[in-house]
């Protein structure tokens, strides 16, 4: 079953083009890491697909309804805004916004929505805690389980191991993994090209607002790719432990 | 949660029948309420019935439409310091105000002043929407908001500058420290429909001030319509701010102080702060009127300048707090 179709989604902000002609599909099952450059568009290119942003072309998720479209997909922002001192449960339980109609309280399966994601992201003994009280990698970490708590097909997160311990990064990425065998989706943007080798099951690989490639790591990290668009060379094996991918150097 | 409720909504009850109770007749308690409701025919029945059931009523009302206005500008910024006059409906209320004080068309009958206020506040409101845009975020509120309040304190200032009248000046200035005083039945009915309209929609608010605190991007891809909101925060704060400020003047600080101070008792939530301020406002607003009753009668101490006193120093207590918590 397809969760996301995008159709030559074009976008341009302040009359300068940002996204060119942008066609992808996003299928169940998958963990799809999408990696690029810095200002190559891929929070734009998500934000597009939400319908956050004014675009051209056509996205599936854009088309709906607000409401249907918060349930068929949750995102969570770069920025880790957290305006007022809520505790983490409140603040994970806004994650079931979109479930409630207006007036309605939380119901016993948004409780339970609220535990499995405290639990997912292993922050049951911070529950009672005010959020902003948290330290920058455990706010993140309350955010993912936000969007967890929204319970939808397909998750959308920009930079979520952004600030991560190690332990964290992976665990996280790990969560990510357990919603793919669920049936669940995940595009994630990601820096660390190290992680998206080893966690994400395909890569989009995205430069100056256009699809460079798309397809599994290895066949997208090819070291012809590495020099044009990320401008390094890496050691990049299948080993006993899995893939490992490190960057060497910059290439001039 | 609902112990908060419960003893705010007594205290609102404790305060309005003090309110009704308290004053220069100097008759007892129960003479007075019997007096109001069963209604002897007696100089003491219309004492009640038109002087003082319309002040309590008066303080009731504003002090919850100014403490929820401001719980909901709060959480819309995401701002403590966010105020309801910030988007220039006061100011451009009084300006409406001070008009018809001055050109003597307040003295013609009792509902040339607030109206005239009323419609100074719809002006002011219709220029912010149009600069503020339909899309503009919150910013773009505040520039506009600004900018109205700064215009209709420029034109009112310019008002008393002209003014030929030093009692027409005098009238003005005392107007807009903001009063319940003298106040009849007949302002009771012009905000009434006004500030119950105004405060439905300002309460309907909750949920989506509470997805707000994730900010902007992520209460949209939750499904909250933010032009929507906005929309509905303006013209809800526009009726309420302008059907207070018409018929009471400036009372400032409730819309402040009070949002401040109950945010820790409902866990920060903005939406249940909402409630809660409204009947904040009104605990505050009515201990405040009894307040210029009892402190100097004689000199007719103005309720805003009251606010201000006790709201400023309260103010800077919490600053201090909040100061001490960053550190």
């Amino acid at each position: 079953m397809t969760l996301l179709a995008v159709e030559n989604l074009s976008v341009s902000l302040r009359g300068r083009p940002v996204l060119h002609d942008i066609s992808l599909r996003a299928g169940q099952g998958e963990v799809i890491g999408l990696i690029g450059p810095n200002g190559a568009g891929k929070t734009t290119l998500m934000r597009a697909i939400l319908g956050l942003v004014p675009h051209r072309g056509r996205s599936s998720l854009a088309a709906l309804p607000a409401q249907a479209r918060a349930r068929a997909a949750a995102w969570m922002p770069q920025a880790r805004d957290i305006a007022w001192p809520v505790s983490v449960e409140t603040l994970v339980m806004l994650g079931r916004t979109p479930h409630l109609a207006p007036g309605q309280p939380a119901s016993p399966d948004d409780r339970a929505a609220v535990d499995r994601a405290l639990t997912r992201m292993e922050l049951e003994s911070f529950r009672h805690r005010p959020a902003t009280e948290l330290s920058g990698g455990e706010q993140a970490r309350v955010l993912i389980a936000r969007a967890l708590a929204q319970e939808t097909p397909l998750l959308m997160v920009d930079e979520p191991t952004a600030g991560l311990d190690p332990a964290h990064q992976i665990a996280t990425l790990h969560v990510f993994s357990a919603l793919a065998r669920d049936g669940r989706s995940v595009i994630v943007s990601l820096h660390d090209l190290g992680l998206a080798v080893r966690h994400c099951s395909r890569l989009i690989v995205v430069e100056a607002g256009r699809i460079k490639a798309d397809g599994p790591p290895g066949a997208v990290l090819t070291p012809d790719l590495l020099r044009d668009t990320f401008h390094i060379s890496a050691w990049y094996q299948d080993t006993a432990e899995g893939p490992v991918f490190q960057p060497l150097k910059v290439l001039g | 949660m609902m112990t908060l409720t419960r003893l705010l909504a007594t205290l609102v009850g404790v305060l309005f029948v003090a309110a009704l109770v308290i004053g220069p007749a100097g008759t007892g308690p129960v003479a007075s309420l019997r007096a109001l409701i069963l209604g002897d025919g007696g100089p003491l029945t219309l004492v009640m019935r038109e002087i003082r059931l319309p002040r309590a009523l008066l303080a009731a009302m504003i002090g919850a439409a100014l403490g929820l206005a401001g719980a909901a500008m709060q959480g819309f910024l995401r701002n403590p310091l966010a105020d309801p006059g910030l988007i220039g409906v006061s100011g451009s209320a009084a300006l409406g105000a001070v008009i018809a004080l001055q050109t003597g068309v307040a003295t013609m009958t009792a509902f040339a002043l607030p109206v005239s206020a009323l419609a100074g506040a719809l002006i002011g409101v219709l220029l912010v929407l149009l600069l503020a845009g339909p899309r503009g975020g919150s910013l773009t509120l505040i520039l506009a908001g600004i900018a109205i309040s700064a215009l209709a304190g420029a034109l009112t200032s310019l008002v008393l500058n002209l003014s030929p009248n030093p009692f027409a000046a005098n009238e003005i200035v005392f107007w807009m420290m903001g009063s319940l005083a003298d106040r009849s039945m007949t302002h009771v009915w012009i905000a009434l429909p006004l500030i119950v309209l105004g405060s439905a929609m300002l309460l309907s608010l909750g949920r989506g001030l509470d997805a707000l605190t994730l900010g902007e991007d992520a209460a949209q891809a939750m499904g909250i319509n933010l032009a929507r909101l906005q929309l509905t925060l303006i013209l809800g704060t526009a009726a309420v701010v302008g059907a207070s400020t018409a018929v009471a003047g400036a009372i400032g600080f409730i819309g402040l102080v009070v949002p401040h101070v109950l945010r820790g008792f409902v866990g920060a939530r903005p939406g249940r702060l909402l409630p809660a301020s409204a009947l904040g406002g009104a605990v505050m607003l009515l201990a405040a009127d009894i307040a210029v009753r009892m402190i100097l009668p004689e000199r007719n101490l103005k309720l805003g300048v009251l606010t201000a006193l006790v709201g400023a120093p309260l103010f800077l207590h919490l600053i201090y707090r909040t100061r001490r918590a960053i550190a």
